[in-house]
């Protein structure tokens, strides 16, 4: 198929899932009991004053028009107003994305950093000592709840040592120095996480790597095993560890969420769950409806990156052989 | 001295120590060309790997492989890669997945000329280039910047026969090479091979299970059959006077012209009883 028409039809199958995952997110957050009328009045309020504000903030219409009303405000970037402050939904978030964004990038950046080359010592040294420390920790580091190792950096590197600050978040713009300080910790609590997860598969597409061919020709000119999955390992191991990683992102954005909890970072985690107990709807499907719109961005991006890593995959979309 | 030596070479494999070689001795001298011939699991490419040390871990090798005088066998990681390509090269079996098939031809062949001389991009690619036109590929600067999936399984295998001779090695390895290719391209690669053999004046350590391919490339023959070696001699020796029944069943099975059409076509059994025979199997 020709690369043109793989992007079409890629982009063709991510607006038929955002506007499916919209349906789902505006069904399921109307589903919740209570609402934000009431909230704002507090429990002492009468009927008559409860129906009065429902019908000001427009809540009274039927489920269809607030849905379209909704969507077609998301169409032109508008995702509303939120009941409760008056102020706008994006404007709410911009400044959230930006933490939770920080916090993601550094997080992968950095289970990448510690999954690969363990996973790679796990594989060459898999009937050793090394190997087995090294797949007996990431079993133990994926049996340890998020919470609880970021509680444990924590209690560590902050409470100990006092090397860094235990929570909170300064801005990029405010103080650089403070914004990585801040954002070490969290980081790292993430990063640690997923790579206990990474490392087994890295392991794995590494481990399938070593009985290909090409690997053994590589040591037959001169590679040491080291180098040789060095040079002509990783690009072939990632083709389908960026599989791996396509299908981790919404574990990663959940996990994300956890660690702005553990560590008080005003990202949009907190946003979401404050909204979700005021019954914020209008906020809490903005956000959940950002959330999506980034997974599937991601997978369609990884979709796409499979044609810059395998030049066969590229070679297929050109000469229009390949599927999609 | 000998360019290689081979002594009682014995390998087992896992914790059962099945023996795969069972006491190999041969001797190979510079520019000579020794076939190694014996059906699957005769232990002819497990002695290949053992001479480029390229065993997998689970392998338990003793005796002793000497190239120019120099053990091969329990040799430090590190010591062997610097022969690999350079004093020593390989020629697989399966063109199809030997190369890696996200890198281009060129870098691949250029690889092996930089790990071993520290040559500057420039001067390799022209070499590469030239390398590629040794080996008989028409269009080398094509063939150089093409992946692996865009050339046929003999342009595989001849620019894999590049990076095995571009350091001019003193022995090549040859692993059936020509045995996943098509008869016509086999005949085609194999004149290459004898070609730059006689070129390079490398000596050549030749696998195979076919009779017929190995008396094209070499002057003496081993056959190998359950990890022994159990009959030596001269590709003529073997084809006129076999003296192992083995011998004269691969002898009956390579020579097609003796057989009349319609009529059965001989087989190793026909010759050779694996139960009764001497150095047969346990």
């Amino acid at each position: 198929m020709h690369l043109a028409l793989r992007i079409a039809r890629r982009t063709g199958v991510f607006v038929v899932s955002l506007l499916g995952a919209s349906l789902l997110i505006f069904l399921l957050t109307n589903a919740l009991p209570g609402d934000v009328a009431q909230v704002l009045l507090g429990t002492d309020a009468t009927p008559e004053a409860v129906a009065q504000l429902r019908a000001q903030l427009g809540l009274d219409r039927p489920l269809p028009m607030q849905y379209f009303s909704w969507l077609g405000g998301i169409l032109v970037g508008d995702f509303g107003r939120s009941h409760l402050s008056g102020l706008p939904v994006l404007a709410l978030l911009a400044p959230r994305i930006a933490v939770t964004l920080w916090l993601v990038l550094f997080g992968v950046i950095g289970s990448l950093l510690i999954a690969v080359p363990a996973g790679m010592v796990a594989a060459l040294k898999r009937r050793s000592w090394p190997g087995f420390t090294i797949s007996a920790a990431a079993q133990l580091g994926m049996a340890v709840p998020v919470f609880w190792g970021g509680i444990l950096l924590v209690m560590v590197f902050a409470v100990w040592l006092h090397w860094l600050p235990a929570n909170g978040y300064v801005s990029l713009a405010t103080n650089p120095e403070q914004w990585a300080a801040h954002l070490v910790l969290p980081s790292l609590t993430l990063a640690l996480v997923q790579a206990a997860v990474l490392i087994r598969y890295v392991r794995s597409a590494f481990i399938e790597v070593l009985n290909e061919d090409y690997y053994r020709t590589a040591r037959s000119i001169g590679w040491t095993p080291m180098r040789a999955l060095f040079r002509h390992g990783i690009r072939n191991a990632s083709i389908s560890l960026v599989t791996v990683l396509g299908l981790q992102v919404s574990t990663v954005l959940v996990g994300a969420i956890v660690v702005e909890s553990v560590f008080t970072l005003p990202g949009l985690g907190s946003l979401l769950l404050t909204a979700v107990n005021q019954r914020d709807l209008l906020v809490v499907q903005g956000t959940v409806m950002f959330l999506v719109l980034a997974v599937l961005a991601i997978s369609a991006l990884v979709d796409l990156s499979y044609l810059l890593i395998d030049p066969r995959q590229a070679a297929a979309s050109e000469q229009g052989e390949g599927s999609a | 001295m000998s360019l290689l030596e081979v002594r009682d070479l014995r390998v087992s494999f896992g914790r059962r120590r099945v023996q795969a070689v069972r006491g190999v001795d041969f001797d190979l001298d510079d520019g000579q060309r020794l076939g190694l011939i014996g059906e699957s699991g005769s232990g002819k490419t497990v002695t290949a790997l053992a001479v480029m040390g390229l065993l997998p871990e689970n392998a338990t090798v003793t005796g002793s492989v000497r190239l120019r005088g120099s053990e091969i066998v329990g040799a430090p990681e590190v010591a062997l890669a610097q022969l690999r390509g350079a004093a020593v090269s390989m020629v697989f079996q399966e063109p199809m997945t030997a190369l890696d098939p996200t890198m281009r031809v060129g870098r691949q062949v250029a690889e092996v000329l930089r790990l071993h001389q520290g040559e500057e991009s420039g001067p390799a690619r022209e070499r590469v280039v030239s390398m590629l036109a040794e080996v008989g590929l028409a269009d080398p600067v094509r063939i150089a910047d093409a992946y692996p999936h865009q050339l046929s399984g003999g342009q595989r295998q001849r620019a894999i026969l590049a990076m095995a001779l571009i350091n001019s090695p003193d022995l090549v390895v040859c692993d059936e090479p020509t045995t996943a290719l098509d008869v016509t391209v086999q005949a085609l690669v194999l004149q290459k091979l004898n070609e730059v053999l006689t070129d390079s004046g490398a000596a050549c350590l030749f696998i195979s299970h076919d009779l017929a391919v190995v008396s094209q490339v070499c002057d003496k023959v081993l056959v190998m059959l359950d990890g022994q070696v159990v009959e030596t001699g001269t590709v003529a020796e073997l084809f006129t006077n076999p003296q192992h029944p083995y011998t004269r069943g691969l002898v009956a099975t390579a020579r097609f012209d003796q057989t009349r059409p319609g009529q059965r076509l001989p087989t190793v059994e026909d010759f050779y009883a694996p139960d009764t025979s001497v150095g047969g199997r346990p």
